[in-house]
């Protein structure tokens, strides 16, 4: 077995960089959808090696930065009901709603808790009888299936105090959005390796052909990722638009058969806000009625939280959509900072802002 | 939070297909994991591994491909820098 190791062998990264800058020959933006990509180029300057005609755009693929603020103003408000908990994962915790973050609606006696996986928080429901457990499910279509089959294994095992937050996205209508926008400046697409580990790269297809892009399904690993810049820059020379797999050893073109029959049969796709780029025609996912009791927007429908329209200092937006780096933000590294997070991009392990923090801060 | 680890199965704990687990070893660190989404997973394969479940089987023939590819593409510019170095010896680049 090829073991990661082999992914990020120096001499095959350097081998992949002379290819990349023989064969460019032109100016090209490409956009790594995948806030997990941008934290790898940043970690290992791999975005510095490249040619300087090769500019990285950084995109959406943080699921906290793109969850909007009404869910977290929900979440919020249900965890200050007795009896409740809401459980999320670790960095949903710190990414402010309208006014609160989750963990300092804790400090205030709500009732939060962080977890794992979804399954965590299933177990606590079955230990906690008395208590709501609600889970506030944010991600994309890697995380969708393990929500999903949470919610059948709740109604298999009728735990009748167990919920779900669905604030679920998917990510080829965000992509179709981003290249509407006539200010895009998208030449080729990353396509996120684990969203097509799930879904295949079937609804690719049309994307490329529509806007005639490239669109490379790319790894993890710092060879992953050049491959991927390789195999886009190739295309985007030789005028070849269309879908490709860089990643085949763990992406497979129909994807995840199992995981998507269990998506189907739970959720549904509806209009979705996205924190920063605003509603995206079928961008998310909602729990189907046949599941509705374990739909937390349907068992806490008598709370309305109130979302103040904070005067969001916050540039996220722009920079989610590849229009601004993090390091243009007025607000970077002064009044921005993981610490004392002003947005969603400063907060995640994914967040671009948060990556330009750790590793570029003081360049 | 998308990212994904991999791991390698070592054992089959759970074989009921609506609820398949099983014992994945990451580097030493073992995890039961649910296996649902990937039924054909047996001892031995590696895994890649979200929030508690297994997403995909890794393919090492897939795998040995692409670093076949990029050895060539390392061969190939071996040769180019040579042959530039054979037609201008004396600046050794072009
Ligand atoms: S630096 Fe802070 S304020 Fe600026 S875009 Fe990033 S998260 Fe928002």
């Amino acid at each position: 077995m090829k073991t990661q190791g082999d992914f990020r062998d120096p001499e095959k990264v350097r081998h992949l960089l002379d290819a990349i800058a023989q064969k460019t020959s032109k100016n090209w933006s490409i956009m790594e959808i995948c806030g997990g990509q941008t934290h790898v180029f940043l970690k290992y300057g791999l975005d510095k090696l490249l040619p300087s005609q090769i500019d990285l755009l950084h995109g959406p693929g943080c699921p906290v930065c793109v969850t909007a603020a009404e869910f977290i103003d929900m979440a919020i408000q249900i965890a200050r009901q007795p009896d409740t908990l809401v459980v999320s994962f670790g960095d949903m915790l710190r990414v402010p709603g309208s006014c609160l973050d989750l963990l300092s609606a804790r400090a205030e006696g709500a009732a939060v808790q962080m977890v794992y996986s979804p399954l965590d928080a299933l177990e606590i429901a079955q230990k906690e009888p008395k208590r709501q457990v609600v889970f506030f499910a944010v991600g994309f279509e890697t995380t969708a299936p393990a929500i999903a089959l949470t919610i059948v294994n709740a109604q298999r095992n009728q735990i009748s105090n167990f919920s779900v937050l669905c604030a679920h996205v998917r990510v080829p209508p965000a992509m179709t959005a981003l290249l509407s926008n006539p200010a895009h400046r998208i030449d080729g697409f990353l396509a996120a390796g684990h969203v097509c580990t799930v879904m295949g790269s079937n609804e690719y297809y049309e994307i490329a052909k529509k806007f005639s892009v490239p669109i490379v399904i790319t790894g993890f690993e710092p060879l992953d990722i050049l491959y991927g810049v390789y195999r886009c820059i190739v295309r985007l020379e030789d005028k070849q638009p269309g879908v490709e797999n860089a990643y085949a050893r763990v992406t497979r073109e129909q994807g995840n058969a199992t995981a998507q029959q269990i998506l189907q049969q739970v959720f549904q796709v509806v209009d979705r806000n996205w924190r920063g780029l605003g509603l995206i025609p079928l961008g998310g996912f909602q729990i189907r009625e046949e599941y509705g009791q374990f739909d937390a927007l349907r068992r806490f429908s008598h709370l309305s939280p109130v979302s103040v329209a904070a005067d969001d200092l916050c540039m996220g937006g722009k920079v989610l959509q590849g229009l601004m780096k993090p390091d243009q933000c007025p607000y970077f590294a002064t009044r921005c900072s993981p610490e004392h997070p002003l947005g969603a991009p400063m907060v995640s392990s994914e967040g671009a802002c948060a990556a330009y923090y750790r590793y570029r801060r003081n360049e | 939070m998308c990212l994904a680890v991999p791991g390698k199965i070592i054992e089959l704990t759970h074989l009921d297909p609506e609820n398949r687990l099983g014992i994945v070893d990451f580097g030493g660190i073992r995890k039961s994991i649910n296996l649902t989404f990937l039924p054909e997973a047996q001892v031995g394969d590696y895994v890649t591994v979200h929030v508690g479940f297994g997403l995909s089987i890794m393919d090492s023939e897939e795998a040995r491909l692409v670093l076949e590819h990029l050895e060539q593409i390392g061969q190939q510019n071996q040769q180019k820098l040579d042959e530039n170095a054979r037609r201008f010896p004396r600046s050794g680049k072009s």
